[in-house]
């Protein structure tokens, strides 16, 4: 019995065209089949004579790769004809399994030999690695001396561009309004000056096509640095980003590589409403093939977008626009560059874990000064890089304070903080004293009501809350 | 065909004064652009006293194209447009009082000040939106298209978008579309000139925007969109193709934006001088005005009292959308899905 589609289990023998005795030729239609979608034909695929009708005629469900009939061939044993040419379904479909789930790449990074008690060294580049030499090392000492200057995080980020853009002539920039206006918010201000309009690209407002000019140029060893206006208009290229940025290097087989930094403002700005207001912290995180960051304070964002241009790898950089104008010491050194996939510890504390990335940073070190005059000590993990994620930070921390509230802008469900807490349950339930919590935002497209909006976002006092939760206070 | 149907696009002849609107209709027109520019440059007001928050992109200047249009629009035809759209809602005959109240976030306001000014809805006047990425709503517009169609209803849709827009993908996989399946679609393209800071010169290959439908052999037109009559006239033309079933329809409306992109735009893309020409030589309410009087259709006190009549309108609406509650905390959670009963 063929199968004559993929999905195709079993089917109807509704007429046979032949019988016993008969002479057929490859090509000679033998039968006829119904399925639940339609009626075929079958062809026999050898030369012969038919021997035996094994199944007759109307027989109702049978069975892919049932005999169905013998067919003798010259001078052969009689066998089982009426196969297809090749019955087996296309691969991807009923083949092997792929096994391509994290967990069971062959790393027992993720697999614990027993609960709370993980074997491997206590390292993100254990993990099933985007590239293995990612989150070697820590932050670059800073030398004694070196001048700590007072940065904003914009003009980090157009540092952090200028930078490189001096040191490698393959970097570009590219995006809406980044040359002549200098950028929406600003960030490319003064780069058209100094690199000229080959290099300072204003766009059309089509963020598809240039996306897909971008990881085009990226195929061709350019080094794009791609801007969305915000995060929100990426949507529109999101097809180029995942589908052709992501997976190209896999699909290649590693041999085309896409070194290309997508970055922009993510998240909610003040009163822009439900659609340009959305975090993409988890959704660019949940993509294998991608590179995902988002700092907090001026130093990351400078350290970590010069390690992002530089990395090989497609990197989508989330910044945050109410943060832009933020300042930072930022180390005057020759060369910044950050180590991507490092969490980074703010502020050391013995009683809960708080976790959080981009501007929910400064909402977390708030909540802890103000949980340490509750007397609870908070230790302030910034997540920084969410792929790879180094989670194994935040399981070291959590076996000290027991406890854990994980932070993020953008909705709850299936998050960011979903993450960090399935890891921590992987590597650390035997440590946790409570259920760890949630802080996020409201299940709900952002409203444009200021009251709706406070209460849609998450805020300093509910991280402090969701704290006390966990330590029962 | 496709020389065909390049013949078709046509600069429309846009100079000659239309027959067509009698003293009614033209001072009606007048009335509502003065709304409009008056509605908009209270909303500014409220902007900088910070009573609005967020985006706000104001509709002054352009305000003929979406008077002339409704001034065609026929019942059950649909309007959905970009983010600038307060205009088109008040042209749509929305309440200017549920508009400033939306743009306030009040409870009052036409969506229950859960969108703010790029988003509003009101679909019970043939308002779809409002919307807040760029080119989004042609491809929804389009749908609207092919409602009408699929219920042959002999409605159209009336479908806006800027210049900036013009460029995204979505308006070519609409066009393509429209044109195969002869939908019944108007788009009007309100070419004023800037996409932010972007000139048409610098974003666009062909900067003739009615031309955009010649591959797909949609016809389209040139028009003075700073002129209320000759925007009713081509809209006629083509709402009158896109109904009969001959398919969708460009006209071009040349426009300008007097004021910043939104309200955040330092402008520095433009001079003075350039805008202050316009505003001399171009305004759309004072060529009308110009014509009202010319013809002895108006006097200046039959003005005046228009002028005095709108300025009260706007200030109630400011008033009631400045003192008008905010929503109730509950409303957080309410529409995200349609309630079914369990
Ligand atoms: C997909 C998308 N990209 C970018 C933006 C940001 N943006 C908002 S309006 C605008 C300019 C649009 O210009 P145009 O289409 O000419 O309309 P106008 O503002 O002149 O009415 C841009 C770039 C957006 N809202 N959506
Ligand atoms: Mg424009």
């Amino acid at each position: 019995m063929p199968a004559l589609s993929p999905t195709m289990e079993e089917g109807t023998l509704s007429k046979w065209l032949v019988k016993a005795g008969d002479k057929v030729r490859s090509g000679d239609v033998i039968a006829e089949i119904e399925t639940d979608k339609a009626t075929m034909e079958v062809e026999a695929v050898d030369e012969g004579v038919v021997e035996e009708i094994l199944v007759p005629e109307g027989t109702e469900e049978v069975k892919v790769n049932t005999p169905i009939a013998r067919l003798k061939g010259d001078g052969e044993a009689s066998s089982p004809s009426s196969k297809p040419a090749d019955p087996s379904p296309p691969a991807g479909e009923g083949g092997p399994r792929s096994g391509s789930d994290e967990g069971s790449r062959g790393n027992s990074a993720d697999v614990p030999t027993s609960a709370g008690k993980p074997t491997e060294t206590p390292h993100p580049s254990a993990s099933p690695p985007p590239s293995p030499a990612r989150g070697e090392g820590n932050d670059p000492d800073i030398p004694a001396g070196a001048k700590l200057t007072k940065v904003s995080v914009r003009d980090a980020l157009r540092d952090a561009m200028a930078e490189e853009m001096r040191r490698d002539e393959t970097v570009f920039l590219m995006g809406e309004e980044v040359a002549q206006y200098q950028g929406a918010y600003k960030v490319s201000r003064d780069l058209l000056q100094e690199f000229g309009p080959e290099r300072i690209i204003d766009t059309p407002i089509t963020e598809h096509g240039f996306t897909g000019l971008g990881v085009g140029a990226s195929m061709a060893g350019l080094k794009p640095i791609v801007e969305f206006m915000t995060f929100n208009f990426a949507m529109q290229a999101i097809d180029q980003i995942i589908n052709s940025a992501a997976k190209s290097r896999y699909m290649s087989g590693g041999q085309i590589q896409c070194s290309i930094v997508f970055r922009g403002p993510n998240g909610a700005a003040s009163r822009a409403a439900a659609q340009h207001s959305q975090d993409y912290s988890s959704w660019y995180a949940h993509v294998p093939g991608l590179i995902v960051i988002a700092p907090y304070d001026a130093a990351d964002a400078k350290g970590l977008l010069k390690a992002a241009i530089r990395d090989p790898n497609p990197v989508v950089f989330l910044e945050h626009e109410m943060m832009y104008g933020h300042e930072f010491d930022v180390p005057d050194v020759e060369d910044w560059v950050l180590p991507i996939g490092r969490a980074k510890i703010r502020r050391a504390g013995t009683d809960v874990t708080v976790t959080a990335h981009s501007r929910m940073v400064g909402f977390a070190l708030e909540a802890a000064e103000q949980l340490a005059k509750a007397g609870i000590e908070a230790e302030v993990i910034d997540l920084r890089t969410l792929r790879p994620l180094d989670y194994m930070t935040v399981v070291e921390s959590v076996k000290k304070t027991n406890r854990l509230v994980a932070c993020e802008e953008g909705w709850g469900p299936m998050g960011v903080g979903a993450e960090v807490i399935a890891r921590v349950i992987e590597h650390a339930f035997d440590y946790l004293d409570a259920p760890p919590a949630r802080v996020h935002q409201e299940d709900v497209p952002l409203p444009y009501a200021a009251n709706l909006e406070a209460l849609s976002l998450p805020s300093v006092d509910r991280i402090v809350k969701a704290a006390k939760a966990v330590c029962y206070r | 065909m496709a020389r065909a149907a390049a013949k078709q696009t046509t600069k429309a002849k846009t100079a000659k004064a239309p027959a067509t609107s009698d003293k009614e209709d033209l001072l009606g027109f007048y009335r509502q652009m003065l709304l409009i520019r008056r509605f908009e440059e209270r909303a500014g007001q409220l902007y900088g006293m910070g009573l609005i928050g967020g985006f706000c992109h104001l509709y002054i200047g352009q305000e003929a194209i979406a008077v002339g249009m409704q001034s065609i629009k026929q019942p059950g035809d649909q309007i959905i447009t970009a983010y600038r759209a307060h205009g088109h809602m008040l042209a749509c005959g929305v309440d200017p009082k549920a508009v400033m109240a939306e743009l306030t976030g009040r409870a009052a306001g036409v969506a229950k000040g859960k969108s703010g000014s790029m988003h509003m809805f009101q679909p019970k006047r043939d308002f779809y939106g409002g919307h807040g990425i760029v080119g989004a709503q042609v491809s929804l517009g389009t749908g609207l298209g092919l409602a009408n169609r699929y219920r042959k209803n002999g409605k159209v849709a009336f479908v806006y978008f800027g210049d900036g827009a013009a460029n995204q993908g979505q308006v070519y996989e609409s066009f393509n579309m429209a044109e195969l399946w002869r939908l019944p679609v108007v788009y009007l393209i309100e070419n004023n000139q800037y996409a932010m800071g972007t000139s048409v010169e610098r974003s666009s290959a062909e900067t003739h925007l009615y031309k955009r439908g010649a591959s797909f052999n949609i016809p389209g037109a040139e028009v003075d969109g700073m002129d209320v009559s000759a925007v009713r006239e081509a809209g006629a033309k083509a709402a009158e193709h896109a109904r009969s079933g001959k398919g969708p329809f460009i006209l071009e409306m040349k426009t300008y934006r007097y004021r910043g992109h939104s309200m955040s735009d330092p402008g520095k893309y433009r001079t003075r001088e350039e805008i202050d020409a316009v505003r001399q030589h171009r305004d759309p309410i004072d060529h009308l005005q110009a014509r009202l009087e010319a013809a002895g259709l108006a006097d200046d006190a039959a003005l005046k009292a228009i002028d005095a009549e709108i300025r009260k309108v706007v200030a109630d609406a400011a008033e009631f959308a400045r003192t008008a509650p905010e929503p109730d905390p509950s409303e957080l959670y309410t529409d995200v899905y349609v309630e079914t009963a369990a």
